[in-house]
Parts: C-alpha cells; structure tokens; sequence
C-alpha cells in the first residue's frame, strides 16, 4: 500500500448530476484534449456513475491513481492519461 | 422413430395406432411430393393456421448470422413467403407462409450456402447465447464461441420425449434467460485480491452491486454468501490489485417456460468447456433414461428429486457441485421466486 504524492491535476471536470453513459464521454472528450501523463480530476455522483464510469476510464487504458470520498457523498477521481 | 412415438402418446389406446403404417403412408406422401423425408423429420417446419402454408426455421445458433444468409433468407421470403421474415424468441430467422409444396427447392437452396433448417419437436433444439466476452464489457466467457461448437455436436439429437433447450449468458445478468432452460451455462469468475498491490481505494466496493464487499482494515473483503461471481469488482479495480482466479460456467438444469414455467436448479460451479460438453451428453442420456413420456427434465428432476440427478450426473463427472440450498439461495435472494 504503497502511497505516492497526489499530482496536482491538470484539469477538473465536476460531472454531479451528470447521467450515465454522458458523465464518461464528457471525461473521454476532456482526455482526448490531453497530452499523455497529464492528470484529470473528475467528480462523480455516489451509484451508477461510480459504478460505471471508473470501469469504462480503465478499459480505454488510462490509470485511475487516486479516488477520495467527498463530504456530499460524491467521489473524486484522478486520472492519469 | 417409431418408438418414440409410441412415448410421446403413453396411453393405451393410442399405441394401438398403426404407427409402421403411418410412416410407410408418409413416406410414400414424401416421396410423391420428392420431399427429402430425413428433412421433415428433422423439423423446422411449422404448421400454420393456414392450410397447406408452414413457418421454415432456418438454424441461427448463438444468432449469429452472415450477411450471406441474411440475403438468402431474404430470397426465400421473396421468392416462396411474403416477403417478411419474423425473428424468433429463440434467436432464429423464421420465413412464414411456405407451401409445403416448396419444401425440396427451399431445402436445396439453403443447401447451395451450407446452410439448413432448425430443429423443431423432441430434439435437442439450436443453442441461444450473447456476445459474450468477444465484445460485450460484460461478457466473462466465449458464448459465441461455444454455443457453435455446440450446436455443431448437438443439435437435431433427438431426446425421445420432449425439447431440450440449452443457452448460454456470458455473464450473471443472464440475457438468454439460463434459468428457462433445460441446461443452461452462465459464465461466472472468481475474484481474488492481491493484498500488496491494494491502495484500499473501495472502488471494487462502490461497484459491488451485491453488498459482497466491505473494507477491513484499509482492504476489501468478500461474503462468499452474497458474491454471485460477475467480476465486476475485478473489472473496476484500477491498478489489476483485484483479479481474476479462475473462470467458468455455472449450469443450470430444468428450466422451463410456457404454460407451466420451472425456474432451473444451479447445478454446478466453474466448468471448463469440456466440462459442458460432457454435461450436455450425460444430461441428455438421464433424461432420456428416466423421463417419462413427453415432459420437460424439469419436470423428471421433480419426480425422482434433484439428488438423483446430481448423483447420477454431476457427482459422477467429478464436476464441482452445488448441493445445499444455500448455494443456490443468493441468486434469488432478491427476485420474488417463490421457491427458495
């Protein structure tokens, strides 16, 4: 459990309230503006969002390095493209 | 032929039925007509309301068809129905409205792309499944690809009683309805943590659908009473600390639907795939065995108790299986099934 230092993230992308499947192609479209190595925030609704969207993030191949619980019960995501 | 005939009626009176002479009258109809006997008897010709018009059911395992028979299908609603064709429930291309008088040349002309009709009447019937792991994110295992290999060995086998369905779902979900059929394959994989390797995220735990996870002492821990084996813990873990042991097929036996549905008994865990090939055989053998006229296995299975069959099948292929009730349970824990 090895911890390394948060990366400040290149770009934050606040997808509350936002619907499945729209929430994962938002962060799709932002990721595709970066450049390799750069580093997403996304914030997600607790349920089907962060059932869904993480899954999909990695099976595109990017690294999901951190997930934080946020105090409205929404998560925060870092993404390493 | 004959004697399964003479199953299917099981009263005295009917076997009284000259069934030789029947055939020998059928055959020679068939003969006048130069219909291809072994053709009809294989089914797949359906009658119709109307006189003299039939349903042809070509053969689509898995539903997989190629462009190549979607446009001979076509031709031959064109050129011998109305020009429609109608999807089955069963994933097969149906072509209403074809005189039996057709029958030869529909034949000869699937023929000319090594294609056929389907099976229809106390047979072994064409193998439904999903996409499966080729493409669907769901999918654990190759349902495509074991459905054809599948219907290549078994299909038309004839039961001596009644339909044999068999299905395969690449994943719990269970689009081919695995619980209606008479052997039903769901793919399941068992999840395995690498405690090194975890960062104690809860991102398995967030998409545990089945409350099978929860943290403890910073890592995921899993209620082998809830977990129904879908992987998805496996396939949201971000750094592969969450992964996949082994991976198999739960079967399922008895189900049913129609006018009296049964729900199927998980019978077996984690088989390989020659593992459903050998427990396909074996349950075709006890059913033909031990049913008794035309009824479905569930209904056999009811009759001489699920043990008999697990004994007698399961156990003796050595298959890992599942016995107490418990094991089953958890699958319907939260649908209303009212027989757990």
């Amino acid at each position: 459990m090895v911890h390394e230092v948060k990366p400040t993230p290149d770009r934050t992308l606040d997808l509350r309230t936002v619907l499945c499947p729209l929430n994962f192609v938002r962060a799709k479209l932002a990721l595709e503006e970066m450049t390799s190595g750069q580093v997403l925030e996304v914030i997600l609704d607790d349920g089907e969002p962060m059932r869904n969207v993480p899954r999909s993030i990695k099976s595109e191949g990017h690294m999901i390095i951190d997930v934080l619980k946020l105090a409205d019960d929404s998560y925060r995501l870092l993404i390493r493209k | 032929m004959a004697k399964y005939i003479f199953l299917i009626r099981g009263n005295a009176m009917e076997e009284k039925i000259d069934i030789e002479g029947l055939k020998a009258e059928l055959k020679k109809e068939s003969k006048e007509l130069q219909l291809d006997f072994n053709e009809l008897k294989s089914g797949g010709y359906i009658k119709q309301t109307q006189k003299d018009l039939f349903t042809v059911r070509l053969r689509c395992p898995g539903g997989k068809v190629t462009s190549e028979r979607l446009r001979k299908a076509a031709e031959i609603s064109d050129r011998y129905g109305t020009g429609q064709v109608h999807i089955s429930v069963r994933q097969s291309i149906e072509v209403p409205y074809v005189h039996y008088k057709n029958f030869d040349e529909v034949a000869e002309s699937l023929r000319q792309i090594d294609w056929s009709v389907a099976s229809c009447g106390p047979r072994v019937r064409v193998p439904t499944a999903c996409a499966g792991c080729t493409y669907n994110p769901n999918g654990i295992t190759d349902c495509q690809g074991i459905c054809a290999a599948v219907d290549r060995k078994y299909f038309g086998a004839p039961t001596g009683h009644h339909k044999f369905k068999i299905s395969f779902s690449g994943c719990p979900i269970d689009c081919f309805r695995t619980r209606e059929m008479d052997l039903g394959f769901q793919g399941m994989l068992e999840p395995a943590l690498d405690e090194d390797l975890c960062t104690g995220c809860e991102l398995c735990v967030k998409a545990c659908e089945e409350d099978a996870l929860r943290m403890e002492g910073g890592l995921p821990v899993r209620d082998l009473g809830r977990c129904i084996n879908c992987g998805d813990c496996v396939k949201v873990c971000p750094i592969n600390a969450m992964i996949s042991k082994r991976i198999g097929w739960l079967a399922r036996v008895g189900g049913k639907h129609g006018k009296h549905p049964y729900f199927a008994y998980e019978v077996a865990a984690f088989l390989a795939d020659d593992q459903v090939f050998s427990l396909i055989e074996k349950t075709i053998e006890w059913y033909t065995r031990n049913a008794t006229g035309r009824e479905r296995i569930g209904r056999t299975i009811e009759r001489l108790g699920l043990n008999k069959y697990l004994d007698e099948v399961v156990v003796l292929l050595g298959l890992e299986s599942i016995r107490d009730d418990a094991g089953r349970a958890k699958f319907y824990s939260r649908g209303n099934f009212y027989g757990t």
